[in-house]
């Protein structure tokens, strides 16, 4: 069971960017497409670790800023033929406000 | 609702090739049959020569297996011969009756062997090269005989013969001209050519035209003209090959030599397309691998519905397979009126070059005996390089001109596994070799997307080329003379900016549904590319797109490895006062700032600051009168000056206030790449500036102008552009020179590399020649730079894009709703 997290009201992450929630964990990157749909990833590139928040949007991928691997935000699968998976999360998009299914390990006390 | 039929005839290189960048643009998009007249899938043909000299198997050459069409959902019919089409039912139809509808159809029939039209070509022991059952043939003839007969003195026909020779017969090349491979090579290479294959055992018999062929069952003997007869229990016909366009004339498609397409490589009937060596386009036919791939891509994207790109003709060069013969051939090899032409010769080395020129530009090449250079000379032909420059060295290779990058070290092929090729990415030899063979790489390109190798600062290209040939063994896919600007599009950079000055979009959005963009927001190579064009183009009324801007320009500071940032405050011309050092040391201190670092260009750097510090650091800085240095952009990043006559014994002119001067005026310009600057004082040129972007060094007379220099990994000196007298033609000149390098280099193409494609001559023109155009370059320049030139770092300490700098938080669950 995953409760739902909110964090944002969709406009405020910019179309084709990104913004960071900071977790105990560490940093989640939730991403939002020019056609409005929001996704989240952990915020560590596969390749490097590099924080993908940061990178380009493009379609429903994102560029990662250190060595342009590309990143699906849907399954958080590198795109060919780059090889590797970043963790993501479910998202839901309710009346405007962005939610993100965390574990509770991850919301801290 | 079913899918839409497409129908393949001929189960070869181009057609499944086709297929193959289909099913990347397009899946599923169409339920796909497959007829081959072989009993194989899909193999390489180009490489039928290693595998008949018994340098690789069969199984070696296989390029799609059975698995990949039943993966693809492919219906193959192996075995099968396409013997009529009915184009009013739209179906087709085999010779054992199998029957299959199309909406589409898609003809890569290939070519047949040209048999010469003379007695005894039906006797057994005649045969042509073309297939996998010819190959067989011959290795069995190979087992049982001893004479080998090739008809053909040209590069497949040479192949043949040097194949059948390692299989231990005893081969005779019969050609009907005086000189071997004439639509490659000329006399001279031919010569060494045709003596370095006597040697290895091959006889030849030019000027010789055959009869009649001899025998009662199996092939005995050739008979020339001359009455002249030699033994022969193979006889190999390589004479040419002419496309295969039975099928298509009886069902009544216009057909000349080949079948006629168009630019969109569709026939007559629009339902049916053809590419590869079956076609005629433009009134040329193909035999060569490289433009069968551009068209298979071509006709791809039509056949996916994108309805946008051309296929224009292809620029070939090709390569001997033969082992121990490096020879290479491309464009207009025999030069004549009109054509210069540049000669090396060392005969006792075996080395022979030439290459064909034509107003400064490379027509043409041939070199035998030393290939290393093949790639480069073709990819300057491609490109239409000003080669003046460096003509004096061209011959002498590429490691001659300063541009060698690791090219230089040796033969791609005599390098150890370990070696490293492309020092950018760390890739070895072993690594490129493994992935093309694993990968069945073709292309340029796709070792780039594989591997990586030369796919950062290019200058191992050559090299990476080199192992493509050494490894395929093949005239492999050269990528095409066009390159789109990304593969959002089809276009070039130039074709891009033509758009942006003409069209008048004035969005990225807009110049992408103008341009027809296969993509529905670009990717990060194109949007930067794009906001920089319109930027460019439009100064003060494009509104900038923050989220097509590589994040150090969208956020104005450098990210670091660790995610973090660095702050580099300008300093102008490298001076400063205790006062700003103080503000700087102070900033460091406050937030903690782990490292500070003086930079290459006279600057101080602050190294590891997380981004949501940023805004309060430059308000900090921004007090002390310390503006952004633009350390992370493609921009005017300094102007390095060296202290000139106020402090220098030696020095001559003020370079400090000149530098100053020109970094106030240039400060804030947005460029396609960066932009560095230095003043020199003496002609000492202690600032460095033949290594600079614009370069100034003072001589007692004035200042001399360089430019197009840069450090890193291909270190270029500058080439010297003029001689001025006064601080404001140096000011004036430099304004003209950096705008017309904004409006007309490619987005991230450093000015060496501009320079180096456009040719000095030209920006010699536009600067130094043309006082009217060089004052409109500047008037432009000072009109962008009016509304270029606000302080970044102010706007963010007051506020502006906010949301770039504070993280989110996590609100209260409000609600308990959970999934599963």
């Amino acid at each position: 069971m995953t409760p739902w997290t909110p964090i944002a009201r969709l406009e405020e992450i910019p179309r084709q960017g990104a913004r960071v929630v900071a977790t105990p964990e560490g940093a989640i990157a939730v991403f939002r497409t020019l056609d409005d749909r929001v996704f989240a990833l952990l915020d560590r590139c596969p390749h490097k670790g590099g924080p993908l928040s940061q990178g380009i949007v493009h379609g429903a991928r994102v560029a990662c800023p250190l060595h342009n691997w590309v990143i699906e935000l849907d399954s958080g699968q590198a795109v060919a033929p780059d090889e590797g998976c970043v963790r993501r999360f479910e998202t839901r998009l309710e009346n405007g406000m962005v939610a993100i299914a965390l574990p509770d390990s991850l919301v801290g006390p | 609702m079913s899918k839409p039929k497409l129908v393949l005839v001929g189960n070869g290189m181009a057609g499944v090739r086709t297929l193959e960048e289909l099913l990347k643009l397009a899946p599923g998009k169409y339920d796909i049959t497959v007829f081959g007249a072989e009993p194989h899938p899909n193999y390489n043909r180009i490489l039928l020569s290693p595998v008949l000299a018994g340098e690789k198997k069969l199984d070696d050459i296989i390029l799609n297996d059975e698995d990949w069409y039943a993966g693809h959902g492919i219906t193959l019919h192996k075995g099968k011969t396409v013997v009529a089409i009915d184009r009013g039912r739209r179906r087709v139809r085999t010779e054992d009756g199998t029957v299959a509808g199309y909406d589409r159809l898609l003809l890569a029939t290939g070519s047949m062997p040209f048999i010469l039209p003379v007695p005894g070509r039906d006797l057994e022991g005649v045969v042509g090269f073309r297939d996998i059952r010819d190959v067989e043939r011959m290795l069995e003839a190979s087992e049982k005989h001893r004479h080998a007969v090739v008809i053909g003195g040209g590069l497949l026909g040479l192949e043949a013969a040097n194949g059948l020779k390692k299989r231990g017969m005893n081969v005779t090349v019969v050609h009907l001209l005086d000189t071997l491979m004439e639509r490659q090579l000329d006399k001279p290479a031919a010569a060494l050519l045709q003596r370095a294959l006597e040697n290895s055992g091959l006889s030849f018999k030019l000027e010789a035209q055959t009869e009649a062929l001899l025998g009662e069952g199996r092939v005995r003997a050739v008979r020339f003209k001359d009455g002249s007869e030699i033994p022969a229990d193979l006889v190999v016909m390589a004479v040419g090959i002419r496309p295969n366009i039975e099928l298509a004339k009886a069902a009544g498609i216009h057909c000349e030599r080949g079948i006629l397409v168009s630019d969109t490589m569709q026939t007559f009937d629009p339902q049916v397309y053809a590419v590869g060596e079956c076609v005629q386009h433009r009134g040329e036919l193909f035999g060569l691998v490289a433009p069968l791939f551009e068209q298979a891509k071509v006709c791809a994207n039509h056949l996916a519905e994108f309805g946008i790109a051309r296929y224009r003709g292809s620029v070939t060069s090709t390569k001997l397979k033969v082992t121990g013969i490096d020879l290479f051939s491309a464009g207009e090899y025999q030069g004549g009126p009109g054509f210069e032409e540049l000669l090396f010769q060392d005969p006792s080395r075996g080395v022979y070059k030439k290459l064909v020129v034509r107003d400064n530009k490379v027509a043409g090449a041939v070199l035998y005996g030393d290939t290393v250079d093949g790639a480069w000379y073709f990819q300057m032909m491609r490109d239409g390089t000003d080669i003046s420059a460096f003509r004096e060295h061209i011959l002498f290779g590429q490691a001659h001109v300063g541009d060698s990058g690791h090219g230089a070290e040796s033969h791609a092929a005599r390098l150890a596994e370990d070696a490293e090729v492309c020092g950018c990415n760390g890739v070895c030899k072993k690594t490129i070799v493994d992935a093309i063979i694993q990968k069945k790489l073709f292309t340029l390109d796709e070792v780039r997307a594989h591997t990586k190798a030369s796919a950062s600062c290019g200058s191992c290209t050559g090299l990476v080329e080199q192992l493509l040939q050494s490894t395929l063994g093949s005239d492999y896919s050269v990528s095409p003379a066009k390159k789109p600007l990304c593969r959002c599009t089809d276009l070039t950079h130039e074709e891009v900016r033509e758009a942006v000055r003409t069209h008048g979009p004035k969005t990225i959005p807009q110049l992408m549904g103008a341009l027809g963009w296969r993509t529905p927001d670009g990717c990060h190579t194109c949007r930067p590319a794009l906001n920089y064009y319109l930027l460019c183009q439009w100064p003060g009324e494009y509104r900038d797109d923050p989220q097509s801007r590589f994040i150090n320009e969208r956020v104005h500071a450098n990210i670091q490895k660790d995610g973090t940032y660095s702050v580099v405050p300008r300093i102008w011309g490298g001076v400063t006062n205790p006062r700003e050092l103080r503000a700087i040391a102070d900033v460091a201190e406050k937030f903690r700032v782990p490292c500070v670092k003086i930079t290459g260009g006279q600057r101080i750097d602050l190294l590891g600051v997380p981004k949501a510090r940023l805004p309060a650091i430059w308000a900090e800085l921004g007090k002390h009168g310390l503006v952004s240095g633009h350390a992370y952009g493609k921009s005017l990043r300094t102007v390095k000056t060296c202290v000139g006559k106020e402090w220098c014994r030696f020095g001559t002119q003020d370079s400090t206030t000149l530098g100053i001067e020109l970094e106030k005026m240039t400060w804030g310009s947005w460029t396609p790449a960066k932009v560095k600057m230095a003043v020199s004082g003496c002609p000492r040129n202690c600032a460095e500036a033949t290594i600079k972007d614009f370069g100034v060094v003072a001589v007692d007379s004035g200042w001399e102008l360089h430019v197009g220099g840069n450090g890193g990994v291909k270190v270029r000196a500058t080439d010297f552009l003029c001689k001025v007298q006064t601080d404001e033609e140096v000011m004036e000149y430099a304004a003209a020179y950096l705008q017309l390098y904004r409006e007309e280099a490619r987005y991230l193409e450093r000015t060496a590399h501009w320079i180096e494609r456009v040719g000095l001559p030209y920006v010699h023109s536009r600067i130094v020649d043309d006082a009217e155009g060089r004052e409109a370059l500047r008037a432009r320049f000072l009109e962008s730079q009016r509304k270029a030139q606000i302080d970044p770092w102010a706007e963010r300490a007051q506020g502006a894009e906010r949301h770039e700098f504070e993280p989110l938080t996590l609100r209260e669950r409000n609600n308990h709703a959970c999934i599963a």
